[in-house]
């Protein structure tokens, strides 16, 4: 290693001379490769990833190499940038059908900014639209008193972070557990389902603002139309980690991760938000001294 | 010293000065030594610290003070009070009510800690005490703005108060964001700042909801 001394001791000696530094390798190939998939005509491969599975192999080798005792270890997991970030965000809001979400964004660089911001904007969201929504169904009653509902906030944290992070545990483990069995071509490491769950939530944050509006018709076509968009983002990332399987069971996992997605947002418009109540028109009753008593719901 | 073999004091100028170093008063250690001051010197220098920094949060320009000499004093007076005025907001049933003053103090200091984590992560080259100062300090604003609604509030809590409050909490809210941004923006890379300050004003707007919200029973 004489060269390398020598580039230290030159170093030393004039601190203020220009040193090129060489990118990490990591990220040229990572642009290159949304070019070259671009067109759609290997579907399937990029469905699968393995064209790119070899160096994204090398890749994560490189990147995660801190024990994970230090601050370094966990500095890999906060390695993007705004527009990276903004892009993942897209991609879960649009979802291009054929397109999967973790090869196409993620790309073996899971990261964990997105999955917990997401989550805490989502829990904050639910809680003040909730108390806002309540807040305009019973206002103009004589006997309402207003709540601030601060309770509901841990509730919401609670019920959020959970499934946000639990079921991507319980999902990892089965498919870990089905690929000792069955011979998956498709595996995703534990960041990276978490890194897909946490996007997918991303949705539910406009819904939840756009579920003041006091009208249940409106509320379910949103909760519907918001379920199939986040839904069909998990659907076509796990369906290849799965359909290699017994289809029973690739069935059986791709129903269980819709459903639970769909309690979720289900239990979240029931807890949070009262329900709108019907207007029936106030009828007229007159009272026995001759003004008449308008009676409301 | 060869060089000086021929270099000669003449008789007439006179050599004269003190060989030994004087012991006194004006020793060096005395100078870092503040044992002996009066104690009221020593919380009023503190007390000085906290009040400029508040002045600077008041007026933020991009001075390095508040970086450099960062205290936890004042973030915790700040925390105290805003959690104390935020207490007597409360609800027929407990559950329903406002926030309660340990549910405050860890919003706020989770919060101010899960931020500085945050940008630490993303690559800022800010210390962790650093970012938590700036962070506390940055509540000033919405303290006064607590202030200034519980004053409202007992004047009368129609409509008319509420756009007030509204009005005032939206622009404490603003000076909040705004000062802390100022503070801490110069320390993080380049590409990644909307990453940090989105954070910052997610913190500001939970607090700033609190305060909002707050009704007096």
């Amino acid at each position: 290693f004489a060269e390398f001394d020598d580039a230290a001791n030159l170093l030393a000696a004039n601190p203020d001379a220009t040193t090129i530094s060489i990118d990490e390798p990591g990220e040229i190939p990572k642009n290159q490769h949304s070019h070259l998939h671009e067109p759609g005509r290997e579907e399937d491969d990029e469905l699968l990833g393995t064209n790119d599975s070899d160096k994204t192999e090398l890749l994560a080798g490189q990147k995660k190499s801190a024990p994970f005792w230090t601050f370094d270890y966990y500095q890999t997991f906060f390695d993007v940038d705004t527009y990276q970030v903004l892009d993942r965000i897209k991609g879960s809001v649009f979802p291009v059908p054929g397109k999967n979400f973790v090869r196409l964004y993620i790309r073996s660089n899971p990261d964990l900014y997105g999955p917990f911001w997401i989550c805490a904007t989502l829990v904050f969201a639910i809680a003040v639209s909730g108390n806002l929504s309540n807040f305009f169904i019973h206002l103009g009653k004589p006997t309402y008193h207003y709540v601030p509902e601060f309770r509901k906030v841990s509730i919401a944290a609670t019920t959020i972070y959970a499934y946000a992070w639990l079921v991507p545990l319980a999902l990892w483990g089965f498919l870990m557990w089905r690929n000792s069995k069955v011979m998956n071509i498709v595996s995703y490491s534990f960041l990276e389902i978490v890194c897909v769950y946490g996007y997918s939530l991303f949705i539910y944050i406009p819904t939840a603002i756009l579920w003041i509006i006091p009208q249940e018709v409106v509320r379910w076509v949103l909760m519907i139309f918001s379920l199939c968009l986040s839904g069909s983002v998990l659907v076509m990332t796990f369906w290849p980690a799965v359909r290699d399987d017994n289809q029973r069971v690739a069935l059986v996992t791709v129903g269980t991760i819709v459903l639970l997605h769909a309690l979720l947002s289900v239990g979240c418009l029931a807890y949070f938000f009262d329900a709108p109540e019907v207007d029936v028109p106030a009828p007229v009753i007159p009272a026995q001294n001759g003004t008449a008593i308008t009676k409301s719901q | 010293f060869p060089g000086l073999t021929d270099v000669s004091i003449s008789e007439d100028i006179p050599v004269e000065g003190e060989i030994t170093v004087p012991v006194g008063s004006h020793s060096p250690d005395e100078d870092f030594s503040t044992l002996d001051e009066p104690v009221r010197e020593t919380i009023m220098r503190d007390l000085k610290a906290v009040g400029k920094k508040f002045v600077h949060v008041m007026y933020p320009k991009k001075s390095s003070a508040l970086l450099r000499d960062w205290d936890l004093w004042g973030p915790l007076v700040l925390c105290v009070s805003l959690a104390l005025m935020l207490q007597g907001g409360s609800a027929d049933s407990r559950d329903d009510g406002g926030p309660q003053f340990a549910e405050v103090f860890v919003i706020i200091w989770f919060g101010a800690v899960v931020i500085t984590l945050n940008s630490k992560l993303l690559g800022g080259t800010i210390s962790f005490f650093q970012s938590l100062c700036v962070l506390g300090y940055c509540v000033l604003p919405l303290t006064v703005a607590m202030l200034v609604c519980r004053l409202v509030l007992l004047a009368g809590s129609g409509t008319i108060s509420f756009i007030i409050r509204l009005i005032v909490v939206i622009a404490m809210f603003g000076w909040s964001t705004l000062a802390s941004t100022a503070f801490l923006a110069d320390s993080q890379p380049p590409n990644r700042k909307a990453l940090v300050v989105y954070p910052i004003f997610l913190f500001y707007f939970v607090i700033s909801w609190m305060i909002l919200t707050f009704t007096p029973q």
